[in-house]
């Protein structure tokens, strides 16, 4: 078998405090001094280790607090209360919620997965993605030492064209021309994204990222200055629209993505003739006319295309429709054309959790690009006054790029250990064959009707309870 | 031995461990309160108390607010007392255990009965499933009139007629594995012995099964998981039921792990390990990968113990159907079909999340398919994972569940916040989920025991009360009626 893929995560601590879903409020008033106070009964030496940082004028204390309330209820005159924390409410939006911006914060801190007691908490279902579930086998295991052991299971997958056939001459030899494609060890790739304090040291940093993982940082082509070109090898610039004059400044990239046009054709030829040897994706956004747009690029011998859902993982140009569908229904369209094998679907937009990614490639894609978390990751709140031209309350553009490449290693880090748990629980040892694998997952829609659909009438002299 | 004769526990009134319980309301009382007693007089819920010329609001918590017929803040003379939400109260709890589940419950455990107002006690805030689902019940008076006394709400666990006991367990529902080492052996005995007062059964976990339990014998079901930990001939001989555990809803498809912390010297002894280092229980059993090596296990134990129930605990896969019919022509006694939103130890987010079906969807497929085989008289079907109150265990017995396994609520008896902190540091603060020798002993038998009788006390009233309605005399009735549910999501207007 190949290497075991493996990403050796190390703690790398915030620059900030964090913001903490709810606060501690204690009282002096009225304290009795009682010799043995409740804050000293402490289990987590909260009060002990209490400090004020006073450059961000905030108080560990609620950074420390594991909200185990014994000495809000032990406290004789009931001085200490905890109370909801507003800020931490107001955190991003419906999408990159409150929860999820905590979740990357602290994978990218520690690069490990997020673990916890007492049950699942969250909703029953929801929109897009949390309308699924991911399937598991009782008795079936892919690997005969646990999901962590020597015979691993592979989230390998590969980028470009495969042929449908080989062809050898009467001697055995390959007549056949390979063409181009890449291997990336993590179904993941990274986008800038398209707003934040960023900085030269930022883009530095998640490009050495991207090099230590072995995958791909996207970034609009005059992003990628020379200070990059030790990464070179794992950028794919986004070219602009349009022909490609000269594939000057563009030579030791082995990828590059083109913005889908009317004349994409045109472009795409220009491109070819300028870098033969790249691998070339073309960025389709993902919209009504999306699927029609695909199978005409595929047949073209398109070797990858990216399909570009909104900020909030749905349509570009309806709300109401989920990436999840749309995936499935340009998967589907290119197995009936007989060319899903021949190219490559990567997604992204909105895509936030490591479940969003084994999720993704169950409804078809190949590989998924991220693109906030890797801003999340390092401490981002999501409050947008860089777009108002304000700044970063955790100062990202300062950061420096070691720090950034290894908050963005630790949250892929989590990531990857995230797929094997639930590729282990499918009984899936190959993420190549994770793709499509709808019987491996399980639909809200295909599962809500079914079983309640016929529980909807009211008799007649009953009420409900 | 006759089971039917079995006495139903007394509740006695068993407060909060903690000084300071926690209730949805505050009341505060002004300088201006001429302490009149008025306030101490009309408040049904003895939140106020007058002590030598002092009135002192001492029980805040009991509190209905709004829901009161006699306010205090309007009745007082003097405008001294005023309401408002208590903010601790708003930190608790999530969406599934809400924190208004989470006060309803603890009222349960201090007094056996159902709230008396303020609180939400039968749903939770998920926006599906349980929380949709609601019960259908004909107007008062119109149903067959049924005495309290004739409502059976107990369940024979034995529907196989072989040779094998015939277990019937009092109320429609028994504790859930927690295992030594995982739990503290406070929290392990307060479960067990409340069982053994309920007439029913604990489940032991993976873990061993400790000495402290032998006096229950006849109440605990010891579990066969896959890290084997503790499992021992004798374990097996001194059981009336054994469980296997193939997979559990929290993590389905992973192995257990427990932490090194957990790993104490009385944990290694009983599991036989070493102290400190942590523990793996693999996925799967090894030495099963089809149904005919799983029929080999279930006779391997009756092999040892002819006499012992057999349960199986499974996960909710999309073909668990097949998992459920394989499993009684292997000869299983029960099918427990754990669904992925429950559990109460340690596991990834993103499988509890995401890992295997809820529940709800899982048991009316079993249900119906064990119909279609036409065995489903021949096996129990126990459900679990996010059952957590009466009228859940209502909800899914009407989806076609024989009973179920409770684990979380049982916690919550004992003050659980769920702070979701298990698994961190010296284990729970609270001392429930933990084997750190200090705070182990913030537990007292004796109190847990009866918070876990007076929570399930409220329960099975809540049950008769709800059978009652039905004009049902026995919870088999209820059964698989489907007809006695809504979904708020399908419900037809009324004409």
């Amino acid at each position: 078998m190949p290497k075991k893929y493996a990403i050796h995560t190390k703690p790398a601590p915030n620059r900030f405090k964090a913001i903490t879903p709810s606060g501690i409020i204690a009282w002096e008033e009225g304290c009795l001094k009682c010799a043995v106070c409740v804050k000293k009964r402490c289990v987590y030496r909260v009060y002990e280790q209490r400090g004020l940082d006073s450059r961000q004028m905030v108080d560990s204390i609620d950074n420390q607090c594991m909200n185990c309330l014994r000495c809000v209820q032990g406290c004789p005159k009931e001085l200490i209360h905890k109370s909801s924390n507003p800020e931490f409410k107001s955190l991003g939006d419906t999408h990159w919620t409150p929860d999820i911006i905590a979740k990357l914060w602290a994978q990218a801190e520690t690069g490990k997965i997020p673990v916890s007691g007492a049950g699942y908490p969250g909703p029953f279902s929801g929109d897009g993605f949390d309308a699924m579930w991911t399937d598991m086998s009782e008795i079936v295991r892919p690997t005969r030492d646990g999901i962590h052991g020597r015979e691993y299971i592979s989230t390998a997958v590969d980028l470009g064209k495969t042929p449908r056939h080989l062809v050898f001459n009467e001697k055995g030899e390959l007549q056949s021309r390979i063409p181009k494609f890449l291997d990336i060890p993590i179904p993941v790739l990274m986008r800038v994204p398209s707003f934040g304090a960023v900085s030269e040291e930022t883009i530095r940093g998640w490009a050495m990222a991207a090099k230590r993982l072995g995958t791909f940082l996207c970034l609009p082509v005059h992003q990628g200055k020379k200070h990059l070109d030790r990464y070179r090898s794992h950028l794919m610039p986004i070219l602009p629209e349009g022909l490609l004059k000269s594939g000057r400044g563009l030579r030791g990239l082995r990828a590059v993505e083109l913005p889908w046009t009317e004349t994409w054709d045109e472009a795409l030829n220009s491109v070819r003739k300028a870098m033969p040897s790249a691998l070339i994706s073309v960025h389709l956004p993902l919209d009504k006319a999306v699927k029609q747009r695909a199978l005409a690029l595929a047949r073209a011998g398109v070797s990858m295309i990216h399909l570009e859902g909104s900020y909030s993982g749905r349509a570009m140009d309806d709300d109401s429709t989920a990436m999840k569908d749309v995936l499935r229904s340009v998967h589907r369209a290119l197995i009936e054309e007989g060319i899903r094998d021949e190219m490559t679907l990567v997604a992204s937009g909105g895509l936030a959790l490591a479940e969003h990614v084994a999720k993704a490639i169950l409804c078809g894609a190949d590989a998924v690009v991220i693109d906030f978390p890797i801003l999340i990751a390092l401490e981002c709140r999501m409050c947008r006054r860089c777009v108002k031209g304000l700044s970063c309350p955790v100062e990202i553009e300062k950061a420096e790029a070691p720090w950034v490449a290894s908050r963005v290693y630790n949250l892929f880090g989590a990531f990857h250990n995230q797929l094997l748990e639930v590729m282990g629980a499918m009984g899936i040892r190959d993420a190549r064959r994770l793709r499509g694998e709808v019987g491996r997952a399980m639909f809200f829609e295909e599962l809500d009707k079914p079983v309640f659909g016929t529980l909807g009438e009211v008799k007649e002299g009953y009420e409900l309870e | 031995m006759n089971l039917n004769s079995h006495k139903i526990p007394d509740v006695v009134n068993t407060p909060s461990r903690f000084r300071n319980p926690i209730g949805k309301y505050r009341l505060s009382r002004s300088k201006e309160c001429i302490a009149c007693g008025r306030c101490v007089e009309i408040c049904p819920y003895g939140v106020h108390d007058i002590k030598r010329g002092r009135v002192l609001t001492r029980n805040a918590y009991r509190c209905v607010g709004p829901d009161c017929v006699t306010p205090c803040i309007k009745e007082c003379p003097v405008k001294a007392l005023s309401l408002r939400r208590n903010p601790t109260f708003d930190t608790l709890g999530d969406y599934r255990w809400t924190p208004d589940l989470l006060a309803s419950s603890w009222h349960m455990a201090e007094t056996g009965n159902v709230p008396p107002g303020g609180l939400e006690y039968r749903v939770g805030a998920s926006g599906g499933g349980f929380d949709k689902l609601r019960l259908l019940l004909p107007l008062p008076g119109k149903a067959l009139p049924v005495e309290e006394s004739e409502v059976d709400v107990g369940v024979d666990l034995n529907r196989r007629n072989d040779r094998a006991h015939r277990i019937r367990i009092e109320v429609p529902f028994y504790g859930g594995g927690m295992s030594y080492g995982s739990v503290s052996i406070m929290t392990m005995l307060s479960r067990i012995k409340a069982a053994s007062a309920l007439g029913t059964f604990c489940c032991t976990g993976e873990g061993g099964y400790p000495d402290e339990l032998k006096p229950y014998d006849d109440h605990v079901i010891t579990q066969v998981a896959t890290g084997l930990f503790g499992v021992r001939e004798e374990t097996i001989k001194r059981v009336k039921i054994v469980e296997f555990k193939y997979a559990q809803g929290a993590k389905p498809g992973l192995g257990g792990h427990l932490l090194g912390d957990k790993v104490t010297p009385g944990v290694a002894r009983m599991r036989e390990a070493v102290v400190g280092f942590p523990l793996f229980s693999p996925f799967p059993f090894h030495s099963v990968y089809s149904v005919e090596d799983h029929k080999k296990h279930v006779d391997w134990i009756k092999a040892i113990n002819p006499q012992a129930l057999v349960s199986v605990k499974v996960s909710t896969p999309t073909d668990v159907d097949m998992v459920a019919v394989g499993s009684y022509y292997a000869g299983a006694h029960i099918i427990h079909l754990d669904g992925s939103y429950g559990g109460t130890g340690a596991a990834p987010d993103i499988a509890k999340k995401n890992i295997a079906m809820p529940i709800e969807y899982a048991l009316p497929k079993v249900h119906r398919f064990l119909i279609q085989e036409g065995v489903r008289d021949k096996i129990t079907v126990i459900a679990s994972g996010g059952i957590r109150t009466p009228h859940d265990v209502a909800k899914i017995i009407a989806l076609g569940a024989d009973g179920v396994c409770t684990g979380t609520a049982d916690l919550v008896a004992l003050e659980c916040i769920r702070c979701h902190n298990c698994e961190s540091g010296r284990g729970c603060a609270r001392g429930i989920a933990t084997t750190d020798a200090e705070l182990m002993n913030l537990i007292d038998v004796e109190w847990g025991t009866q918070r876990i009788i007076n929570l399930f006390l409220a329960w099975r009233r809540e049950l008769v009360r709800i059978l009652k309605r039905l004009g049902m005399k026995s919870l088999r009735e209820l059964v698989g009626r489907t007809d006695c549910l809504v979904h708020l999501d399908y419900m037809k207007k009324q004409e």
